[in-house]
């Protein structure tokens, strides 16, 4: 939607734009995903309000878990989107700005919805957190350490961190699995691998080599390069435990 | 009117994921702590996410503590909901409504093992019944909980997670569910319908 493509109006445009979501959340639930994360890309970088009300059309269709990723800057944020049904909230650049929101929200909502997702890439052999990725002109590093940020992030309060591994991130040549060996060492939450699955093996890999809790992946789903059910029947097969 | 369903309010609890899972169903529900409400409906369901203090100090606002252990009609307590049926939870040293017997224990935290135990994990069948029909050993539930209460006598499905825990109990007509039926996919409603269509 950002190459400027879509030039309708406002309304019908989120209309399409929601029309895409519930199609692909169908589709994802019958193919047997185990969770959905969805990024807002409605959020508004001005923190002007924005209408979150597809998440409940999200949530009358999905009979799975799902999160929402982007805009969640205030407890009001958090709470508007578990109240339209998301069972878990993730939260990125914000609360690089201002760690104290994962405390409150951890103690209002528990640990358990609190996801922290964190944009990382090796900077000279350090693995260094990314601020504000969204957009290509505002991202910067955050002035943190991958590694001191999770410990502090579960510290706070964090209950799941979803690491995007930004070297590998749509390159589709496998997760970082150094990166990710790194981080599983040094937390005790679950750990959701991002960026880089390009076929089946690499998600056997990210399991059996760095131990992760889960996998993510956006493009070879989208793009229907592998589909999930076979996946899943694959990684069975080497002998990872799965969900049929 | 009766509704198929009461759903206790205990405040806090997120319970639009349950009411769509119901509805898509076909059964409607109410959220209420309107004692003659609940003792009306069907069924009943108590679900909760939070502590165990604070949703026991919210009953017990609502005189519901006493009601909930005399409903006659099928209940199904779901997550924390499944755990105040018992004794008690060593989350703050909470007293629960005491209708089944036993105590809800803190996992502990390993290296394998993060806590809050979140996600999906299987359940092994105790016995064949009702509650669950048309659902394997084997079959895998979404869970979110950081205390568990072990295998009583009232437990017909196990999960392990580091030890056996209580995953689905059953006592006369009060059931519970430490997973999430409503976030478990095809089993998760198969369960719901089971309890929705079962004899009281």
């Amino acid at each position: 939607m950002r190459d400027g493509q879509v030039v309708k109006g406002v309304q019908f445009r989120n209309h399409e734009i929601v029309g895409d979501i519930l199609d692909l959340a169908e589709r994802y639930r019958d193919e047997g995903a185990d969770e959905l994360v969805f990024y807002d890309i409605t959020a508004s970088p001005d923190g002007r309000s924005v209408d979150r009300s597809w998440i409940n059309r999200v949530a009358e269709i999905l009979d799975i878990p799902f999160c929402v990723a982007g805009g969640i800057r205030t407890l009001q944020d958090a709470e508007e989107v578990l109240n339209f049904g998301a069972d878990k909230i993730s939260v990125n650049s914000p609360a690089l700005a201002r760690p104290d929101l994962i405390d409150e929200l951890a103690r209002r909502f528990g640990s358990q919805c609190v996801v922290v997702g964190i944009d990382s890439r090796d900077e000279e052999g350090v693995y260094r957190v990314y601020q504000n990725t969204g957009d290509p002109d505002k991202t910067s590093l955050a002035g943190r350490e991958t590694v001191d940020w999770v410990r502090e992030a579960q510290q706070r309060g964090a209950g799941e961190f979803v690491l995007n591994c930004m070297n590998q991130d749509g390159v589709r040549q496998g997760y970082d699995i150094g990166q990710l060996s790194l981080v599983r060492a040094n937390c005790t939450v679950p750990l959701i691998a991002s960026g880089g699955a390009g076929a089946k093996e690499h998600f056997a890999e990210v399991f059996k080599q760095a131990h992760v809790d889960g996998a993510l992946a956006a493009s070879v789903f989208h793009k229907q390069i592998i589909e999930i059910g076979e996946l899943k029947q694959y990684l069975a097969g080497q002998g990872i435990e799965v969900r049929p | 009117m009766a509704v198929d369903v009461a759903i206790i309010e205990g405040g806090g609890a997120n319970i639009s994921s349950l009411r769509f899972a119901l509805e898509r169903l076909g059964v409607t529900s109410a959220l209420t702590a309107d004692a003659d409400k609940i003792r009306a409906a069907k069924r009943v369901i108590l679900p909760g996410v939070g502590a165990a203090e604070d949703a026991m100090e919210k009953l017990r606002a609502a005189g519901l503590d006493a009601v909930i252990p005399g409903l006659t009609q099928p209940l199904l307590g779901i997550c924390l909901g499944m755990q105040l049926l018992f004794d008690g939870s060593e989350e703050d040293d909470a007293q629960c409504l005491g209708v089944i017997e036993g105590r809800a224990r803190l996992f502990d935290a390993g290296d394998e093992r993060p806590v809050p135990h979140m996600g999906w994990n299987s359940i092994r069948k105790n016995d064949s019944p009702a509650l669950l029909e048309g659902i394997d050993s084997n079959a895998y539930f979404y869970f979110v909980h950081s205390y568990a209460v072990d295998v009583t006598p009232a437990t017909i499905g196990i999960t392990n997670y580091g030890r056996d825990f209580s995953a689905v109990v059953t006592q006369d007509n009060f059931c519970g569910t430490q997973f999430h039926p409503e976030r478990s996919g095809k089993n998760g409603a198969r369960l719901l319908h089971n309890f929705l269509t079962g004899v009281s």
